[in-house]
């Protein structure tokens, strides 16, 4: 058994220690909000947040979490409240097929986090994560939006 | 809890294996949230289109499927418009398609490509809301005893001109729901719509931004097993053997398989290459033998004794389609019944191969779905539904989710068609283009995907997407005397399918670059010589991009614009890009995107349509490209297969302006004239013409 702090609860999951948090959150655990694209972290679908900062799931063998905060999109939330990133992509109706969504919302979440007005440069630089049905001009208008009302 | 390696028999595919091993977690299941439409529980329907409920909350069943080009939204506006209800009061429901046999195919074709989705059913939908209001306001004018054309429906209130009297739906959906349908249904004016063609937010946006389970990959019903597959990655050969014993008791099904030894038997494709095919299509281009799709005047003889003779040569690749959610289905199977949960763009014919790999009775079939993370035309297919099928099968009782990897979903799609192209266009001694002959050589793909609408051997899908002498879908915008469009059908053993924007892609990048290239040989502006023969539709659009984009005025220095149009899919569009092109770096500043889309449901989700559809356009160019080596794809991810980021997003600015003459798609057509308004910026700005794709195996760095 391996134990998880996820989302503020504690998990103790059955996984061999070198599955893919991604998968762990996923089959395990059944947080699905956290989505599958590649496996080899080029999408960018299954970012998390692993003490705050934005990481790709897919890429975390679970064994080497440890005690470290875990946090998906089922938690982004607080107390009810959409977080900024989450209102904002409401608000301007970011999502299209919406399956990037997760991924690119919890980036954008810890970029502002540490610079809480990105430039355009700066959402160029953090925001590697690919989104197919072009979302990408309306992504950056929500950044900055989430950045105004942060 | 203990896991249960499962092995499937070798016997389920020839071209196939697969592993599946026991889910791990189980009893923290968190359920699956779309409600399929059950007969049992549809009290409150008014008809097959709303379901009221006492509290006037309105239930609007949706037909089409939703994979992020915002169909739902669009035709639940349509519907409400007609029903008069109250749009703060509206959700949505997906119909299963064997709900829609049952009820002798009420909500129609359930088939989501093509750009169809609102201009196929907007009729079918709008009567359906329609008839549902003439019922609520019969019940209401029954109920008051008075005649139903003194009575009034808006905003799921019914009134009574005369005394005033109201009630809501909600009061008598129950009474409306047992009236006979009205047979005569008459349609609002859409110049007097409220709801439909407003700018309204989208209905599926709220569970998308919290993570609610709503796609195919998030499926999980009671102890659900997963499997992962690999077929072979030569297309057409089979499985020959595998060592079971190297991955027995490995509990996860991936890393079971990825470690499992495979031997394939690759068969004759396997001396397939892209340079092969590359050859075949070249013979292509001069080829005596080609089917004509447009003909005018003697393209050939005027050529031939032309004053001036303008010939260039292009190529195109396969490429993958590549949604972010990768194939998947789950399938649930016992000898009495088939259910199977999938995000599919074609529900009907999903449940059709269900029954059929099941081996049981359409009705005792069905398919639940979900929606789709990204479609594309991809999810037109069946394939993976018959393997979800096939391994269900070997365990009734037991749901199978199966899940395809991303290599596998990249070496295994079916894939935007090959081709290449010969144009030749021919000027007098006044300068006027007096010929155009477009050889187009290469893949069909009906020839693969649908045989049976094949015409004379010819695929018509081929001209249809921009090239016909004239029609609703795809009329070729330019008058020119003498004109000749062929294609030379070279079909090679890479499967291809509908690839969003199909046909119009490489059409369109042909056509229009070549158009940019007459123009610049005669010394004529490229709007002003595509303006002089242009169509009056096709040339309005080019028109309004080109006023928007400030084509008059001068840019600022190192940027340089192109331009481009098309009809496509039932519509015109346009594009003016600018771009600048530094020590051979492309950068993208700014696309300005119009349609002519005769009716919008919704103006909104068009713009998202336009913007999006240019970074799918825009990917397939900069980056799209499938090489085939031993018969077999190589990408296999994207780290291989680049598409677009957003540090390459251009601004997109959009001029909607739908005619109201019409009904013309809107998810495909613009991705069209992306491309070629790149490339013909490219050429202001570098004097480079691109005719090989993609962009990056060119180099743009000064000569």
């Amino acid at each position: 058994m391996i134990a998880l702090s996820i989302n503020g609860k504690t998990y103790n999951v059955d996984a061999e220690s070198d599955t893919p948090l991604l998968w762990v959150l996923r089959d395990t655990v059944g947080l699905v909000g956290t989505k599958y694209g590649c496996g080899i972290a080029q999408c960018g679908a299954c970012t998390v947040h692993i003490n705050g900062v934005a990481t790709r799931s897919c890429q975390v063998p679970v064994g080497t979490v440890g005690s470290k905060q875990i946090t998906t999109i089922e938690g982004l939330a607080e107390n009810g409240k959409l977080h900024p990133v989450q209102q904002a992509w409401l608000d301007l109706d970011v999502p299209q097929c919406g399956y990037c969504q997760s991924g690119m919302m919890m980036a954008a979440a810890s970029l502002l986090k540490q610079k809480p007005k990105p430039s355009d440069a700066d959402i160029d630089a953090a925001m590697t994560n690919i989104c197919r049905c072009g979302t990408y001009q309306r992504i950056r208008a929500a950044i900055h939006a989430a950045a105004d009302h942060a | 809890m203990t896991h249960m390696p499962k092995f499937d028999s070798p016997k389920l595919d020839r071209r196939s294996f697969v592993i599946g091993t026991a889910a791990a977690g189980a009893g923290l299941s968190i359920g699956f949230s779309l409600d399929p439409v059950d007969a049992a529980d549809a009290a409150p329907e008014v008809n097959a289109w709303a379901v009221i409920n006492p509290d006037d909350s309105v239930v609007i069943r949706i037909a089409k499927s939703e994979m992020g080009q915002g169909t739902l939204t669009g035709l639940a506006q349509l519907t409400a418009e007609e029903l008069g209800c109250d749009w703060s009061k509206v959700s949505t429901e997906f119909p299963t398609p064997g709900e829609n046999l049952r009820r002798k195919r009420v909500w129609g074709d359930y088939f989501t490509a093509g750009s169809q989705g609102i201009r196929s059913s907007q009729e079918l939908v709008r009567k359906g809301g329609a008839a549902a209001r003439m019922m609520l306001i019969q019940a209401a004018a029954n109920e008051w005893k008075v005649p139903a054309e003194e009575c009034t429906a808006a905003n799921s209130v019914i009134t009574h001109g005369k005394t005033g009297r109201k009630t809501t739906f909600g009061k008598v959906a129950a009474a409306a729901a047992k009236l006979d349908p009205p047979k005569d249904i008459p349609l609002k004016d859409p110049k007097t719509w409220t709801i439909a063609g407003k700018p309204l937010k989208r209905l599926d946006t709220p569970p998308k931004i919290v993570g609610k389970p709503l796609y195919g990959i998030d499926v999980r019903e009671p102890n659900m097993l997963y499997a992962a597959i690999s077929a072979c990655p030569v297309f057409g050969g089979k499985l020959q053997s595998y060592d079971e014993a190297k991955v027995q008791g490995m509990p996860r099904a991936k890393k079971a398989l990825e470690a499992l030894p495979i031997v394939w038997d690759e068969g004759e494709n396997v001396k397939v290459s892209s340079a092969s095919i590359a050859q075949w299509l070249k013979e292509g281009l001069d080829a005596d033998e080609a089917f004509v799709g447009n003909k005018a005047g003697d393209a050939k003889a005027t050529l031939s004794g032309a004053a001036k003779v303008i010939e260039a040569t292009y190529s195109y690749p396969y490429q993958s389609h590549a949604p972010m959610e990768p194939m998947n289905s789950t399938a649930l199977y016992t000898p009495d019944k088939c259910t199977l949960w999938c995000p599919t763009q074609n529900g009907e014919a999903t449940l059709a191969a269900v029954a059929e790999a099941a081996g049981l009775p359409v009705a005792k079939c069905d398919v639940i779905k979900t929606y789709l993370g990204g479609g594309f035309g991809r999810r037109t297919q069946s394939d993976y539904v018959r393997q979800a099928i096939a391994i269900a099968k070997e365990m009734p009782g037991t749901p199978i989710k199966l899940l395809w990897s991303r290599e596998e979903d990249t070496t295994h799609d079916v894939y935007h068609p090959v081709t290449q192209c010969k144009m030749r266009a021919a000027f007098d001694d006044k300068k006027n283009l007096v010929a155009l002959h477009m050889r187009i050589s290469g893949q069909s793909i009906l020839a693969y995907q649908l045989p049976a609408r094949m015409v004379n051997g010819m695929d018509p899908l081929v001209f249809v997407h921009g090239l016909m002498p004239k029609g609703p879908e795809g009329e070729f915008g330019y008058n020119i005397p003498n004109l000749l469009i062929d294609h030379a059908m070279r079909n090679p053993p890479i499967p291809p399918g509908f690839w969003r924007g199909v046909n119009l892609n490489h059409n369109a990048i042909y056509v229009e670059t070549f158009i940019d290239e007459l123009a610049h040989a005669v010394g004529e502006d490229p709007l002003a010589f595509r303006l002089k023969y242009l169509k009056p539709k096709h040339a309005a659009v080019l028109k309004a991009v080109a006023e928007k984009a400030g084509y008059d005025k001068p840019l600022p220095k190192g940027v340089y614009r192109g331009i481009a149009q098309i009809m496509g899919f039932g519509s015109y569009v346009a594009a003016v890009a600018e771009v600048s092109v530094t020590n051979g770096h492309l950068d993208i500043h700014r696309i300005v995107g119009g349609t002519n889309c005769g009716h919008a449901a919704n103006p909104e989700l068009v713009r998202r349509q336009i913007e999006g559809s240019f970074v799918y356009g825009l990917s397939a160019m900069l980056y799209g490209e499938c090489t085939v080596r031993a018969g077999r794809i190589e990408q296999k991810n994207f780290d291989t297969y680049q598409v677009m980021r957003i540090d390459e997003m251009p601004k997109v600015e959009f001029v909607v302006m739908p005619d109201g003459e019409f009904w013309g798609g809107v998810g495909e057509p613009t991705i069209a004239v992306a491309a070629p308004a790149v490339l013909n910026a490219i050429f202001a700005a570098t004097g480079k013409r691109i005719r090989n794709f993609p962009l990056k195996n060119n180099d743009l760095s000064a000569a």
